[in-house]
């Protein structure tokens, strides 16, 4: 699997906690670190111990079989659902407690497997909704239309643009989202996202149902929001492809615990996982 | 005893509420719609079994059944006409259409039987006295209480059991997978309606009893607050109905007596408000979070 | 941060449709109000047309608010016309009260509508932050639950003025009455319980209700294409996705139903002084439904729908007396109708070739009117 080259590539490193990150990153606070993180629903447990480091400019993955818990750690880590155990440290500060809202302040954006977007709003209107927080000015300075209103429109306007030329989909600003192909929705996303000015990144299933060829332009763009942004992405995908030829670590969820971290190489060769993906050999 | 004598007219009250709930929380279960003309049943079973004990000097009984079957048919020929074309609908366009029901069904009355109020004779009269007298329960209270009884044990075994009812549950669940499964969902929805059409027309028939009069208007507020106590209970849950409507009927009988007649109507909803807000799926229902 | 590509200078935010829509419904209605004072100065109008402008535009001003909470944020609001009642009645007892101190009356009418605004607006808030938490049906039905509680609760208020100031019974118990205010000689009474507002001084214009529904229409659709509006409609399509892009749910669902209770209580002030007369039992649950209907049949978040609805749905059963009996029954049957056609799949084919061609007409010609008023 032809891995694709990006201008900042390092090694990874061992860190103390049996994490690997980048070697570039290491000087730096990790954006992310998840410790002893677990949730149950009702007595069954969806994910446990789940221990994590994401590096500052690192693109790391998250795979694993169907209902393994990928999504889930997904939606602790945007605190859709209050994690039962652990912390998850954002930029160094603990999140305990803290709402989606103010985890996505603290720089954490998101995209669903399922698609959600604001659909009967326009394109352009999604990414400045990703914006919501960078623009300043309030109900009444909206109603009363102020020169700070047209200011800051203005500029929402130019950056949103701006945002969707990664996907050159600045002609499709004034249509529904709603009417976009599922291929665009899915690109969507990712702008209206990135509109939050993250820090990281997460991704869920970014290639599902694109064909090859978009799959290899999505995989290119994913480096190319890294390098310019300098920012983390952390995907869940199932297009082995794109996992092996973008990530620099992978995190592999069985049952909701991990089986197996390392380097796309390490992954592919460990026994563990191919058991975990394609079944013992011999049934016993 | 004076405590106990309203706590019995609640209950009765209540019952008759939990049998107009009853058919609101069927059809919401299966259809997910509020049935807004619901109330406006009840008030033609009403006129139906008043006419036909009066102008057709029909014993009672039979006057009540001949109301059941033409609440029954009504509730049919409503969901096939004006609901049925509506299932992949917004709600709102479906709530909408079945307020146009309802102010279809009482501006016919008011044409049929005029806008005034007839008086209505109670099916049965007398009361026993018990306590030497001091506390008097009339026989329509405990034909309530029983009606109520009967219909709420004969729902939940028609649902827990029967094969019918089995296939109303499934259709509530999930209609594309009772589909599958070779339910016709159709079927099993007017199916739902009459049902819970002939229910409304036999708390018409009780309502009308308690009240001894009858007007075109005379479901809406019943029908409200029916529902009020379907949500009470849960919306959905057969046992909730039950149980919501009881508990409204006792908290508006107790309210009447001891805190304020003007103000009986904003304590039964504020206590549903308060356990909304406490839980946010009635005391009976199940709350399913969205997924994500 | 801002290394990607950059644009060609795509500065000119172009003249959307939306833009051309708003003006025209800004345009729409300052043509109505000329047109209509126009022929009631020219002795034009009947009494029975007049007497009713004042309703439409409360009924307007409603619409235009219920929309927001129903169409634009989402949530379906059954109580409505409670709000409408806490601002007819604190409007009355404003306008009453400063007979005295402010004699001109458009004045007092503003005054009045400032107030029912402020208090339908604290309504909203009392009642907003406990049912915004509920979802779907369950908040229709606290809405409801809501609207009720606030007619029970006027008709229980006895209030009067005089020169030591207002005096409020709460008649709970059903046994007090005007003796128990207290009042001077000089005072008057001005909400008798059950009975309603009496003697109010009917100060409210048709020049009023158009100030009215001007300001309701610039609040409403500034707020829309705002940062706030953008969020509030977020919500309505994906409360999730919008969390996720750090929206604040309560701050701008609350946002929108206050100030959609805020609208309807300046309405309320405007319908409340419009009558000598009125019962707290005129803003019930019916009331509440009209205006739903209105906003489903002018279309969801369309503003000049609503207005539209408003007016013809106000006028036409007043055009029917004539057909006294049969009127409700026909409106229930077009309501039926109208719903049928517009959202049952086979229906709407079948009328969809007419109405595709009429509106293919009519965007040429909005576009025409675009051009104008850019030029403008």
């Amino acid at each position: 699997m032809a891995r694709i080259k990006s201008s900042i590539e390092s090694p990874l490193v061992p860190m103390p906690s049996g994490a690997y990150i980048p070697e570039r990153d290491l000087d730096k606070l990790p954006v992310l670190e998840a410790r002893h993180l677990g949730i149950d629903f009702g007595g069954l447990t969806a994910v446990d111990d789940f221990n994590l480091v994401i590096g500052r400019t690192e693109i790391a993955g998250l795979i694993g079989p169907n209902g393994a818990g990928k999504t889930t750690v997904f939606n602790l880590l945007t605190k859709v659902y209050q994690p039962t155990r652990g912390t998850i440290m954002v930029d160094g500060k603990d999140t305990a407690g803290m709402s989606t809202v103010q985890v996505s302040k603290l720089g954490v954006a998101r995209t669903f497997q399922n698609i959600r977007l604001f659909s009967n709003l326009s394109v352009e209107d999604n990414v400045k909704l990703g914006m919501h927080n960078q623009i300043k000015y309030g109900m009444f300075r909206g109603i009363l239309r102020l020169p700070s209103y047209w200011k800051q429109e203005r500029i929402a306007h130019e950056r949103a643009m701006e945002l969707l030329s990664i996907f050159d989909m600045q002609d499709m600003a004034e249509k529904k989202a709603g009417s976009l192909p599922y291929g665009a929705q899915r690109r969507l996303e990712i702008v209206r996202a990135l509109g939050t000015n993250p820090n990281l990144l997460l991704l869920d299933e970014p290639a599902a149902g694109m064909n090859p060829s978009e799959t290899a332009e999505l995989m290119e763009n994913i480096i190319k929001i890294r390098d310019t942004f300098q920012i983390a992405i952390m995907l869940i995908e199932h297009d082995m492809n794109l996992v092996m030829g973008i990530c620099e670590g992978i995190c592999v969820l069985n049952f909701g615990k991990v089986i197996a971290k390392g380097t796309p190489a390490d992954i592919q060769s460990n026994p563990v996982v191919i058991e975990a993906y394609l079944g013992r050999k011999k049934e016993a | 005893m004076e405590f106990l004598s309203y706590l019995i007219s609640g209950i009765s009250l209540g019952s008759v509420y939990a049998i107009i709930a009853l058919g609101y929380t069927m059809v919401y279960g299966i259809a997910k719609m509020l049935n807004f003309a619901h109330g406006d049943v009840i008030m033609v079973g009403g006129y139906i079994s008043l006419l036909s004990m009066t102008a057709l000097g029909l014993p009672w009984p039979v006057a009540v059944l001949l109301a059941m079957l033409v609440c029954t048919v009504l509730g049919v020929i409503i969901e096939g006409l004006a609901y049925r074309p509506l299932r992949s609908a917004p709600s709102l366009a479906v709530l909408i259409t079945a307020i146009g029901v309802s102010y279809f069904l009482q501006n016919s009355a008011q044409l049929l039987w005029g806008a005034s109020p007839m008086s209505y004779t109670p099916i049965v009269s007398g009361s026993v006295q018990m306590f030497g007298g001091r506390l008097s329960i009339s026989y329509v209270s405990l034909l309530t209480i029983a009606m109520c009884i009967v219909i709420m044990a004969g729902l939940t075994l028609f649902t827990g059991k029967s094969k019918l009812g089995k296939a109303m549950r499934a259709c509530s669940e999930d209609k594309g997978a009772a589909q599958l499964m070779g339910i016709n969902v159709n079927l099993t929805i007017s199916l739902t309606f009459a049902i819970g059409s002939a229910l409304a027309a036999i708390a018409g028939v009780l309502l009308c009893s308690f009240n001894t009069s009858l007007m075109p208007t005379t479901g809406s507020m019943p029908g409200i607050k029916a529902f009020t106590a379907a949500v009470f209970g849960g919306i959905g849950s057969i046992p909730g109905a039950f149980l919501g409507g009881i508990l409204l009927g006792i908290i508006e009988s107790l309210a009447k007596a001891y805190i304020s007649t003007q103000l009986a109507n904003s304590i039964v909803f504020a206590v549903l408000i308060i356990t909304l807000l406490v839980r946010p799926a009635g005391l009976l229902g199940k709350y399913v979070p969205e997924k994500v | 941060m801002s290394k990607i590509i950059r644009l060609g200078k795509n500065r000119s935010i172009a003249l959307t449709k939306t833009r051309v829509m708003d003006f025209a419904t800004y345009l729409g209605v300052i043509i109505a109000f000329a047109v209509v004072t126009a022929m009631g100065s020219a002795g034009m109008l009947t009494r029975s047309f007049s007497g009713q402008l004042v309703p439409i535009c409360c009924y307007i001003v409603m619409a235009i608010s219920l929309n927001l909470t129903v169409g634009i944020l989402g949530e379906l609001s059954l109580g409505h016309a409670g709000f409408m009642s806490v601002g007819a009645f604190s409007g009355v007892i404003a306008a009453m009260s400063l007979q005295g101190a402010i004699p001109s009356d458009p004045l007092r009418l503003g005054i009045a509508m400032a107030v029912g605004a402020a208090f339908a607006a604290l309504a909203g808030l009392i009642v907003g932050v406990p049912v915004l938490r509920l979802r779907g049906d369950y908040l229709a039905i606290v809405t409801l639950a809501f609207g009720e509680i606030i007619k029970e609760l006027i008709n229980c208020l006895i209030v009067g003025y005089d020169e030591n100031g207002l005096h409020i019974v709460f008649n709970a118990t059903g046994t007090k009455s005007v003796a128990d205010l207290g009042l001077t000689e000089s005072g008057i009474a001005i909400i008798k319980g059950a009975q309603g507002a009496t003697g109010t001084d009917m100060i409210a214009s048709f020049t009023g209700g158009f100030v009215l529904i001007m300001i309701s229409l610039i609040i409403v659709l500034n707020l829309v294409r705002s940062r706030s509006g953008r969020a509030i409609m977020a919500l309505r399509d994906n409360r999730i996705a919008a969390e996720s892009v750090g929206i604040n749910v309560t701050k701008y669902k609350l946002m929108a139903f206050v100030t959609s209770a805020a609208l309807a209580g300046a309405a309320g002030a405007l319908y409340g002084l419009n009558f000598s007369n009125l019962a707290a039992s005129k803003f019930n649950f019916n009331t509440s439904i009209l205006i739903l209907v209105f906003v489903v049949l002018g279309g969801l978040g369309n503003i000049w729908g609503s207005i539209i609805a408003a007016t013809v749905l106000t006028i036409l059963p007043e055009a029917l007396r004539g057909f006294e009996d049969y009127r409700m029954l026909a409106y229930a049957i077009v309501l039926i109708l109208v719903m049928l056609a517009t959202n049952n799949p086979q229906l709407k084919e079948l009328f969809s070739k007419p109405v595709r061609s009429l509106k293919s007409q009519l965007s040429g010609g909005a576009k025409k009117g675009g051009a104008a008023g850019g030029q403008n």
